[in-house]
């Protein structure tokens, strides 16, 4: 029961009796046993709730399965389907690619240009701190939706705030051309999480390069692009590839906003939505299957693109 | 990647760059305060519209309420055929459930990744690790068969039981970033003294750990607390709704007539978690700040 890992303990204990079969065993057992013991309920997990059900999604997906009749095995056809004749498949890839693009450099930008003001040792910082973390704690909630369903209704308070410039702004929301910036907006309102990030990374940068580049004579919008950025590149990589997978799976506000339609005219058909309205609307569970299978090449290619390409501008000092 | 916001330990005081005039600090603060109003300002306008004569909600945009009216929630709550305490009985239930199952399971497998030498073990660590990557789209559907086949559809077994089989391994991973950071000698030394794994990890790790515990158990209740999805999917029936789907349901049935009532039981379905951030502030920043929490 005593010496488990730390093979020297074992050793000492164990040295004087001979080995035998059923010693042998009971060894292995000590050395390694706990640690599958405490193993257990993730290995569990593991398998029946990852590795087994993603192997099944993966043979679902070539079938047509619908919960309610038994399926038939159809080879490729739900995929072919989904390249070649489904209008709804094209609209969730463009609206979702459409929201990655926009919403990421955006949210990114803010957090960067908040985090470099609040690195200056500035009094209150810890206030500024939470006051712009906030709103990425709260902002998965069903309420933050709602409330942003109405600032950006026809007569909602946006626009009564731009009535008091004299501009007569649109119905954001129920306007095919401008639906999808609302969203865009909400994300962006949260860029609490990457700020605190950035603001570690900047905190990892020494002072004194700051120092040596001022006696140098260097601007400080020279130190920025000398120092600031190239030290700082392993953190904006890791925050945009964390923020782009999160954009790629935002479900709750678009399926608020747009009352689980994706509407008007597709233009919030996020694709977990148009996942969702298949699986759970329309009972097509192969089908979904297959959609998520591509969801997750289409996260895995934009992955191994980020790695791939992060070598000619991302700078690790070693 | 993540070695520049991985290193916990002490960081270095904030850089001043250079000597700034007052000026200078005047303009960012400036810069900082107009910001945090706009990141402010829906929310306060929302806790403001809770509390206004419903014939006002709309026809200002100052966050001054001429009156103050609780009515809206008293009229919120009973809006429904089923009240607003219970959904948040029901979300309270799995948050606390989830936060035991997740502090327990996810504890037990970092322990092991951290401490424990066993055949395997860094081919099971990169399977974890791994699992990270993989969105939930993937398992979700052959997921959803397996529940309803057990019959736990409209229960909360769906939202719970997978937590206390560490199904959340971004916490696995922020626990054995946390328990490799403490000293060997301790183990060790308890070892001499005759201590299986299972007292090391009671009587040390876990005693040991509890402000990456705490994190882990904050943020495990803060993200339950908001899922939409799970519930949206498992719980069919009035009575298991969570707040969440209560709200969302309030909204479907009322969106053209009580505005007043939505605003107050969304301002309430925010008050746990704005209590949350209250007191547990430093431990939710450094969370984020040290592993790159998502959101």
């Amino acid at each position: 029961m005593a010496a488990v890992q730390d093979s020297t303990v074992a050793v000492g204990a164990g040295a004087n009796a001979r080995p035998t079969a059923q010693g042998r065993l009971a060894s292995i057992w000590t050395k390694h046993g706990a640690g599958y013991m405490f193993l257990l309920p993730w290995l569990v997990g593991f398998f029946g709730l990852t590795l087994g059900p993603a192997v099944a999604s993966f043979y679902l997906s070539f079938t047509n399965f619908d919960l309610i009749r038994s399926s038939e095995w159809v080879g490729t056809a739900n995929y072919v389907r989904i390249a070649t004749a489904d209008p709804k498949f094209a609209a969730a890839i463009k609206v979702t690619f459409l929201y990655v693009v926009l919403s990421v450099p955006f949210k990114l930008a803010f957090a960067l240009l908040v985090a470099i003001l609040l690195n200056r040792g500035i009094k209150g910082l810890t206030v500024y701190r939470a006051i712009f973390y906030l709103p990425s704690l709260l902002g998965g909630s069903v309420a933050i939706a709602v409330l942003w369903r109405q600032l950006f209704a026809g007569d909602g308070l946006i626009n009564s705030l731009l009535a008091q410039f004299g501009i007569e702004g649109p119905s954001w929301i129920s306007h095919p051309d401008y639906s999808l910036w609302t969203l865009v907006v909400l994300s962006v309102w949260q860029f609490g999480s990457p700020m605190i990030i950035f603001l570690a990374g900047l905190r990892q940068i020494p002072t004194d390069m700051y120092e040596a580049a001022s006696l140098d004579g260097a601007s400080k919008f020279r130190q920025f692009y000398k120092i600031t950025l190239p030290l700082l590149t392993p953190v904006i990589f890791f925050n945009a590839v964390v923020q782009t997978i999160e954009a790629f799976k935002a479900f709750t506000p678009a399926f608020i906003i747009s009352g689980g339609t994706g509407g008007p005219i597709n233009s919030t058909l996020f694709y977990t939505l148009y996942l969702y309205q298949e699986a759970f609307g329309n009972f097509r569970m192969g089908y979904a299957s297959a959609l998520a299978w591509i969801l997750v090449l289409i996260i895995g290619l934009f992955t191994a693109f980020s790695f791939l390409t992060s070598r000619y501008w991302v700078h690790y000092d070693d | 990647m993540t070695d520049a916001t991985m290193s916990t330990g002490t960081a270095p005081p904030p850089a001043t760059i250079g000597r700034r005039g007052p000026l200078a600090s005047l303009l960012v603060h400036t810069a900082l305060i107009a910001a945090s109003i706009a990141m402010l300002y829906p929310l306060l306008w929302m806790v403001s519209a809770s509390v206004r004569p419903e014939d006002e909600i709309f026809s200002s945009t100052s966050l001054w309420p001429s009156a103050v009216d609780i009515s809206s929630y008293i009229r919120g709550w009973f809006g429904l055929d089923v009240s607003f305490g219970r959904f948040f009985w029901n979300s309270l239930v799995i948050a606390v459930l989830t936060v035991i199952g997740n502090v327990i399971a996810c504890s037990l497998a970092a322990y092991a990744f951290a401490r424990l030498r066993f055949a395997g073990r860094n081919f099971w660590f990169a399977i974890m690790l791994g699992t990270l990557m993989i969105p939930y789209h993937v398992t979700l559907i052959p997921q959803y068969v397996l529940f309803l086949d057990l019959g736990w559809v409209n229960t909360i077994l769906p939202l719970v039981v997978p937590k206390f089989l560490a199904s959340d391994a971004f916490f696995i991973f922020l626990m054995v970033q946390f328990f490799r950071g403490i000293p060997r000698e301790l183990d060790e030394a308890a070892m001499m003294d005759g201590c299986g794994p299972w007292r090391i990890y009671w009587k040390i790790m876990l005693p040991l750990s509890l402000p990456v515990l705490a994190t882990a158990a904050i943020f495990s209740f803060i993200w339950t607390w908001d899922d939409f999805f799970g519930p949206l999917i498992y719980l069919n029936d009035m009575n298991t709704y969570t707040i969440q789907l209560g709200l969302r349901t309030f909204v479907d049935s009322s969106s053209t007539s009580d505005w007043g009532g939505l605003f107050a039981m969304s301002t309430l379905s925010l008050v746990p978690v704005f209590f949350f951030f209250l007191f547990f502030q430093r431990l939710l920043i450094e969370g984020i700040a040290t592993t790159g929490m998502k959101r």
